[in-house]
């Protein structure tokens, strides 16, 4: 009877709990981990698809025909297929095509190079609409200035494509920071994936309301912090 | 002595000639005007002179040196390596200025000298202050180009172009983004350089100004020369017909 009673005690005495500050926090700690995940899922994929996208830009632009079409092929598979998809690809790929045996280290190497692949070619396309923004102009005082091609690209073109590309830019950030969740589907363990599991074991829906404002506060100072680079760089014009 | 010598040039756009058989010298202290109606050609002879655009046909020299020569017909350009050298001979002044809007009034002024010329910077430094003090905007070193009239970017333009020291200053129709005040400020300027026999080719629509300051005017009309001579005899006694109704249509 008394063993009985015991459970049944727990689950009011939490249920109780759940309206309390002290679950809330305990929600949060438990989710801390999954934050922490998607916060380096954010930074890494930001480090290798911005410098990447570059790459892939310079291929889309390139004067030789078959390297613009490889780039052109490339920008339109990345974002014309779902990144869930491109996920799954990336970490399933290796087992079903080399039969190599997929360690649980590699879901967070999958998550990184899935959305690195995939951001990429967003930020391919957003960097071309900055350089195409450069008046020809520019170029042409450069060349009778006697820069190089180089030269030209990381003194005059560079710079302002930076400014042009900031808004762009920043909408696709925004958008990454929600994406983070989408490595759910390779089971990693990012604050979405948590947030769910504790939302079913506990049966509440708080745990998912903590998860947006996770997201949403991030998100707000993404957009603050592109405000001010946006603001710094808009020391001429 | 001979700075530029341009024979035979011709210059087709797919199927629009636009520079049908020009030739053209230019002598060192001499002040060359262009002038000529809308698509006669004038601004492309400027930009296949600076190498913005590649000619057909025809040869170029500056300073007794080939950049193009002919091969059946063709034209066929120097190595890049001389290319580079012969680039320095010559500058330009655009239309729209092309200031770099991200760089300073006097970064606009020294990078290029500093950069692709590889002189040192202290030197360079002075010469700009100098030559952008001399064009009036000697207080404005730390400006941005937006915060300056059109009149001032234009004048940083020209300050830009002779930091490079340029044997041959070339201008495409320096005045036209300009309002009457402004184009006097640079017109000014240009007679300033004149007198200091800077070697000038100006495309220009400002009639008095090119009789005032030329030594020599070209007419141009359909990709050819039409006429050209001493400022008072092609543009107050012009013998060509079409020279002559070009002329009574603007002074009226």
């Amino acid at each position: 009877m008394a063993a009985l009673l015991v459970p049944s005690l727990l689950t009011s005495c939490s249920l109780d709990d759940k309206s309390g500050l002290g679950w809330f926090f305990g929600v949060i700690l438990q989710l801390s981990e999954g934050m922490w995940a998607s916060l380096v899922l954010f930074v890494l994929t930001l480090l290798f698809s911005m410098p990447l996208g570059l790459l892939v830009c310079f291929a889309r632009r390139s004067r030789f025909k078959v390297v613009e079409l490889i780039a052109k092929f490339y920008i339109s598979i990345m974002r014309g297929t779902p990144l869930m998809l491109q996920l799954l690809v990336v970490y399933f790929g290796p087992y079903f095509v080399f039969k190599v045996a997929l360690s649980t280290e590699y879901r967070f190497y999958a998550a990184i190079i899935g959305f690195a692949l995939n951001y990429a070619a967003y930020f391919a396309e957003i960097y071309r609409s900055g350089i195409e923004a450069v008046p020809k102009g520019q170029y042409e005082a450069a060349h009778v200035l006697g820069y190089t091609k180089a030269q030209t690209f990381m003194k005059i073109v560079f710079p302002q494509m930076v400014r042009h590309i900031l808004p762009p830019v920043t909408n696709e950030v925004i958008t990454l920071v929600k994406d983070t969740s989408l490595a759910f589907a390779i089971a990693f363990v990012e604050m979405f994936t948590l947030a769910k599991q504790i939302s079913a074991t506990e049966s509440t829906i708080m745990p998912l309301f903590v998860a947006g404002l996770f997201y949403y506060i991030f998100n707000l100072v993404v957009s603050y912090a592109m405000g001010l680079l946006e603001k710094k760089m808009n020391y001429y014009s | 002595m001979k700075l530029l010598e341009i024979n035979n040039i011709k210059k087709s756009f797919d199927d629009l000639e636009v520079l049908k058989d020009i030739s053209i010298s230019v002598e060192e202290g001499e002040v060359v005007s262009i002038l000529g109606p809308s698509g006669s050609g004038k601004s492309t002879l400027l930009r296949c002179a600076t190498l913005l655009e590649t000619m057909d046909a025809g040869t170029m020299k500056y300073c007794g040196e080939d950049a193009v020569t002919e091969v059946n017909g063709r034209s066929v350009y120097a190595s890049k390596q001389d290319l580079k050298r012969i680039i320095n001979y010559f500058g330009l002044v655009f239309q729209n200025f092309n200031l770099f809007p991200h760089y300073t009034v006097l970064k606009n002024v020294i990078d290029a000298p500093i950069h692709t010329q590889k002189r040192e910077k202290g030197e360079v430094e002075e010469e700009a202050k100098a030559l952008l003090e001399q064009m009036g905007i000697g207080d404005k070193l730390d400006y941005y180009p937006c915060q300056l009239s059109g009149g001032q970017q234009q004048r940083v333009a020209i300050a830009r172009a002779l930091a490079m020291n340029p044997k041959i200053l070339f201008f495409d129709e320096p005045t036209s983004a300009l309002d009457p005040e402004l184009t006097g400020e640079i017109l000014k300027v240009l007679r300033d350089l004149a007198s200091k026999r800077m070697t000038m080719v100006i495309v220009t629509h400002e009639i008095d100004f090119a009789r005032g300051v030329s030594d020599r005017v070209i007419f141009m009309d359909e990709g050819y020369i039409v006429e050209q001579g001493r400022p008072e005899d092609v543009i107050d006694n012009p013998k060509n017909d079409r020279v002559r109704a070009f002329l009574n249509k603007l002074s009226q």
